[in-house]
């Protein structure tokens, strides 16, 4: 299992290599570029020439790469041209990544808690209207655009609600811990501000949960009704168990092991989610940077944001591998 | 009066927009304490939904059960589902065919044995643990203080068996109800796990309801012998007299395809012609009738009553006379 964690691991650092190539080559084929970006159209020849000097953009590709992976040795990512001008790329990565790891987090808490249990329901209730209703929704929840959504949500919910509708906090007195801004709030014993924090979390979650409760509800739906079929789930009624041990321990434990793929990948996939909804939402994350990036073609936010984005799928997906061993003894005893 | 007596129990699926299928048509039969009686058949013939509908193991749409099956006095299919899921695994207990797919694949033998004794004999864990291992051992799988930990993947296919039927045991039901219990183990295996059965039945007095195509298990196990076909018993009497005179065609026809050990080499087997039809017209005639080597016209036209022959219960226009050796050769 260690040599198994540890190969993948090594891999990784191969994927990221080759990723960091193919970025870096792709971000320069987008037309335009920082420096019209920074200066607009208007500007003279002669202030475009210094300031592409100055990024170090007059230089050949390939030595602007090498030098790119020389600094990223040291830690060193580039400064920020666009997003946050002047800031290093690292640093707006480190502030904003816990903003969108709280976000996914509660995203896919709610489509867990929500997806699961219902297409336990689904499934047990097959060919009702509970089911068929339940399915519809779920087609509805996949197909929603989830700008679509995000705005739907901030307009008529937000208002109708009263809940805040942008940001991730009211300029409110809180104490930075963390950089999660409701865990800071639990270690500090500021409430309000683990309270503001939830109230703006509330809408760009459930923006955010749509598609991973639809996938997850489905899959669930489906992992049920399989193992419903299966005989040891009529030997456990042949031993008259009572109706939840039955649901636990023979149901629930054996449908798990595609869900919690399916789960996996999902969180992997947020990220997509999370750059619409963010930036609907204003909500100061990793998302919401690329998208600004992407305007303003700031280079080393998006080169560093998106290899960032790559580890943490790949990383996901590797925790996703090791957790069928603890569910699913016939892995683990192989 | 018999522990389980079962009149007239009929089973009919009932499928939006198909014709209703009676898988079982009527059927009734007794098992005394600490008796053991065979339910033989085809694929098809309505043994295991006979067994699932004495179990409330049937689905509850789509399934329609009339009749009785009274088990001590009390009529099991009137009962509610929390009063059925009180009895079952306590009063009766079910052994089935696949032990491999009928265990839990993610869930320790142990608890899957302790499970049931926390249920119904109120156990606490740590109790039921020791028990479960007192259980293990009495249907003969060594070590089982290392097997209680293991799961279903880690035992070979004999001792899933064995722990299955530890399982259906493990609150000394007055009535077990094994179904093709040895039909997907090896030959050498499945001659173990029937000797194991008989003698805990003994042992325990359980009563012993054997669902069964192989005749094999028949003659090494049963008291009493129903033979179904098409849903229905067209034979019923005791084991040896079953065996020695078989009378319906149906039945003569199972036992002459068995291969003997002193036939003649080359000597050929006698299958019984055809195959079960999907849905078997018991309304016109004798469901048997186009496959049996006996029929006459009566056959098509008027369905055979049930009649009781000196303790034999058979329903056939036209019965074997005793002394026929193997059935003739059926004209295609």
């Amino acid at each position: 299992m260690l040599r198994y964690t540890i190969r993948r691991l090594i891999q990784l650092v191969g994927v990221v290599l080759v990723l960091s190539l193919l970025l870096f080559a792709w971000l320069r084929l987008l037309p335009g570029g920082p420096v019209s970006a920074l200066l607009g159209e208007r500007a003279t020849p002669e202030s475009r020439a210094a300031l592409t000097k100055q990024l170090g953009l007059d230089q050949p590709i390939v030595v602007q790469y090498f030098k790119f992976l020389g600094r990223a040795a040291t830690g060193d990512f580039g400064v920020s041209t666009g997003v946050q001008p002047g800031d290093s790329a690292l640093d707006i990565f480190l502030q904003r990544f816990p903003a969108t790891l709280e976000l996914s987090f509660f995203a896919i808490l709610i489509a867990i808690a929500i997806g699961v249990p219902l297409g336990y329901l689904a499934a047990k209730r097959r060919g009702s209207w509970f089911d068929n209703l339940s399915v519809v929704g779920s087609l509805i929840g996949v197909a929603v655009p989830v700008f679509f959504l995000a705005y739907v949500l901030k307009d008529v919910a937000a208002s109708g609600l009263g809940l805040p509708s942008s940001g991730r906090q009211d300029a409110i007195d809180a104490t930075r811990v963390t950089g999660f801004f409701t865990l800071d709030g639990i270690i500090t014993g500021e409430w309000d501000a683990t309270f503001n924090a939830l109230e703006h979390l509330i809408l760009p979650a459930i923006a955010l949960a749509t598609i991973p409760f639809a996938v997850i509800f489905r899959i669930t739906r489906a992992a049920v009704l399989d193992v419903l079929d299966e005989d040891f789930v009529r030997t456990a009624e042949s031993k008259g168990l009572t109706a939840p041990v039955i649901r636990r321990r023979h149901v629930l434990r054996n449908a798990m092991l595609p869900v919690v793929t399916t789960i996996g990948l999902q969180t992997g996939a947020l990220l997509s989610g999370a750059v619409l909804t963010e930036k609907v939402f204003s909500f100061a994350g990793v998302g919401e940077a690329l998208a600004i990036g992407f305007e303003r073609r700031d280079y080393p936010v998006l080169l560093l944001l998106i290899i960032m984005a790559t580890i943490v799928y790949v990383v996901v997906n590797l925790l996703v591998d090791l957790s069928y061993a603890v569910i699913d003894p016939r892995i683990r005893t192989r | 009066m018999a522990l389980l007596e079962v009149r007239d129990l009929t089973v009919v699926f009932q499928r939006k927009g198909e014709e209703p299928f009676r898988a079982v048509d009527g059927v009734s039969f007794d098992v005394e304490p600490g008796q053991t009686v065979g339910l033989v058949g085809e694929s098809g013939c309505g043994k295991s939904v006979t067994s699932l509908a004495i179990m409330g193991l049937l689905p509850k749409r789509g399934a329609k059960i009339t009749g009785t099956v009274s088990y001590d006095g009390t009529d099991l299919l009137k009962l509610s589902d929390k009063e059925m899921r009180d009895r079952r695994g306590r009063d009766l207990g079910m052994v089935f065919q696949d032990p491999l797919s009928s265990l839990n694949p993610v869930v320790p033998i142990g608890l899957q044995v302790t499970e049931v004794l926390e249920r119904h004999r109120g156990m606490p864990r740590k109790e039921a643990m020791i028990e479960a291992k007192n259980l293990l051992d009495k249907v003969g799988i060594p070590d089982p203080n290392r097997r209680l930990k293991e799961y279903p993947h880690q035992l070979s296919g004999g001792m899933r068996q064995r722990a299955l039927i530890a399982i259906a045991l493990a609150c000394r039901p007055k009535l077990l109800i094994a179904d093709e219990p040895t039909t997907a183990l090896d030959v050498t295996i499945q001659a173990q796990i029937l000797s194991l059965m008989k003698e805990l039945v003994q042992d325990l007095g359980t009563a012993l309801v054997m669902i069964t195509h192989d005749l094999g298990v028949v003659a090494g196990l049963c008291d009493e012998v129903n033979v179904l076909y098409g849903g229905k018993v067209v034979e019923k009497a005791m084991r040896h007299k079953l065996f020695a005179e078989p009378r319906h065609p149906y039945t003569h026809g199972l036992l002459s395809s068995i291969p003997r050990l002193d036939a003649a080499p080359g000597e050929k087997l006698t299958p019984i012609k055809g195959s079960v039809a999907d849905n078997i017209p018991w309304s016109e005639g004798c469901a048997f009738a186009p496959r049996c080597p006996n029929a006459l016209d009566i056959c098509v036209q008027v369905t055979p009553a049930e009649e009781d022959q000196l303790g034999r219960l058979l329903r056939c226009h036209n019965p074997v006379v005793p002394g026929t050796p193997a059935a003739e050769e059926v004209p295609v």
